[in-house]
């Protein structure tokens, strides 16, 4: 049964390249929100404070709030990306990402390397990245182009490819950010169905998005995030309304 | 789902440091098929386009190897038949040894975009570059199989010890890509220090000038990591004696480089995704 399990959970970022020191007379002077200093004396900003939350089975939540709220973080952490500096996280269950759906991707070589590659990095075997291929192939349409370095693509082409390798997978936990759309008309239709099966067939999906008419329209549940701190958990209609 | 579904904890109280980072080694080499299609596309990446590819890497060094093999064997007044084809394992070797330290500082920071956005274990970009640079050096030894046949030198029996060379060589590029990699990551200063330091180890290390001269003092480069752990390579492809001071200097920096290595990733491996 998949689930997730958030406590008390803090992230934490140093800011280490740029003049801490000028910064830090800053942050005496005013009383900032989330840039602190830690007790090595460090710059540091406070992208999650203190998150407790569980998600059973079956959740659709929304993460909401304005940019920087610390929406994108808490995916990554639940992915798996950054380790918390305080707190408790434990995710049950295969966990699909739909962070950045470019990430990894080869610009010089062509599509159909880059797809083998995914593979390799979802840790599949020889034959299941062939099976892979084959299923992105028939999904994007590229045809000849497929055998061309991705440089080459158009931009429509090159989000075909990387929407067909990302959401060629059937993860438990599937973590989103923003509602992938893309293409032309004709592949719009094909991608806004293919992606509701990949949303529907998830156990736990974990979205962060601003359109409040997807949020509507896919969501049970709705986290607001505020600076880094929950504000308000329940039902997508309240949190709205709230 | 059953009750072996894959699961992701951590709890920042008990982090398990030391078995989360043994965790990421074992991952690291279960997909070593990822490590090498990522080393395998470097290369060729960075050769894409040109008609020589790779082998201007052979061309350069053999241009060098003649240059330095004629100037060298006048200035320091030796054998040019003797001196040449030791010259050319020689600077093979470092080389290789040269590109895997200053590699090994951007290992983690060059692989920032996929760090940052999918969880893989961080191993794996050592592996890499580890590969990698295995894979550039492998371009010259047709070099080394050249100038050996026009020297008429033949290997000797000390050439069975040259996977173990190798292999220590291989250990090294690993460790250091994953400690200079960290520490690089977190201090951006330190890489530009590194090839200073590569450029002295370079002249005081016997590369272009046989360890012999040093005279009475040649024991003391027994306590020269660069010179030891080349030797290891060096001597078993050109030089007849095995010397087991040399291995055993050489297995020790090997053994305190790895540990450091290890040490430092168990501390620091989740501030990783932070750094780089």
């Amino acid at each position: 049964m998949a689930e997730i399990r958030v406590e008390e959970l803090s992230i934490e970022f140093p800011l280490y390249h740029l003049g801490a020191r000028s910064l830090k007379k800053r942050l005496l002077a005013a009383t900032p929100l989330r840039l602190r200093t830690d007790d090595a004396n460090r710059v540091v900003v406070a992208a999650l404070r203190d998150l407790s939350f569980a998600i059973g089975h079956g959740e659709r939540v929304a993460l909401i709030g304005h940019n920087g709220a610390g929406k994108t973080t808490l995916l990554r952490t639940l992915a798996g990306v950054y380790e918390p500096v305080a707190g408790r996280l434990s995710v049950r269950g295969e966990i699909g990402s739909l962070i950045d759906p470019q990430a990894g991707m080869d610009p010089v070589a062509t599509g159909r390397e880059n797809i083998m590659l995914r593979g390799l990095y979802r840790g599949m075997s020889e034959a299941e990245s062939l099976r892979l291929a084959q299923e992105v192939a028939e999904f994007a349409g590229l045809a000849e182009f497929l055998d061309v370095p991705v440089r080459t693509y158009s931009s429509g082409m090159a989000v075909r490819l990387s929407f067909a390798m990302a959401t060629a997978m059937e993860p438990e936990v599937l973590l989103m950010d923003e509602w992938l759309s893309a293409g032309d008309a004709e592949f719009l239709a094909r991608a806004e169905a293919r992606l509701g099966q990949l949303v529907r067939d998830a156990e736990i999906l974990v979205m962060a998005s601003h359109n409040m008419e997807i949020v509507r329209h896919w969501c049970t549940r709705a986290i607001r995030l505020e600076a880094g701190r929950i504000v308000a958990d329940g039902p997508v209609e309240e949190v709205l309304a709230g | 789902m059953s009750a072996t579904a894959p699961m992701l904890e951590f709890d920042a109280a008990r982090p398990r440091r030391r078995e989360r980072a043994i965790a990421d080694l074992l991952g690291g080499l279960v997909r070593w098929r990822l490590a090498w299609a990522l080393a395998r596309s470097d290369v060729t990446n960075r050769y894409r386009g040109s008609v020589l590819g790779p082998l201007w890497l052979t061309l350069s060094t053999g241009v060098m190897i003649l240059g330095l093999g004629l100037l060298y064997s006048t200035l320091f007044r030796m054998d040019v038949r003797e001196y040449l084809p030791w010259l050319a394992v020689s600077l093979i070797v470092w080389n290789l040894i040269a590109a895997v330290i200053g590699d090994a500082c951007v290992a983690l920071t060059s692989a920032e975009a996929v760090i940052r956005q999918v969880p893989l274990p961080h191993s794996v970009h050592g592996l890499r570059a580890t590969v990698r640079n295995l894979l550039i050096a492998a371009h010259n030894l047709p070099l080394i199989a050249v100038v050996m046949a026009i020297f008429g030198v033949a290997p000797r029996l000390g050439i069975v010890l040259l996977p173990a060379g190798l292999f220590l060589v291989a250990l090294n590029s690993f460790a250091a890509s994953m400690l200079l990699g960290m520490v690089c990551a977190r201090f951006r200063d330190i890489g530009p220090i590194v090839g200073s330091v590569m450029q002295l180890a370079f002249f005081m290390t016997p590369v272009i000038w046989k360890p012999e001269l040093l005279g009475a003092l040649a024991p003391l480069q027994l306590l020269n990591p660069f010179y030891t752990v080349m030797e290891t390579v060096r001597a078993p492809l050109i030089e007849a004696a095995v010397d087991w001071r040399v291995w055993a200097s050489a297995l020790g920096w090997t053994a305190a480089h790895c540990a450091l290595a290890f040490a430092f990733f168990v501390r620091f491996r989740g501030r990783v995704a932070f750094w780089v």
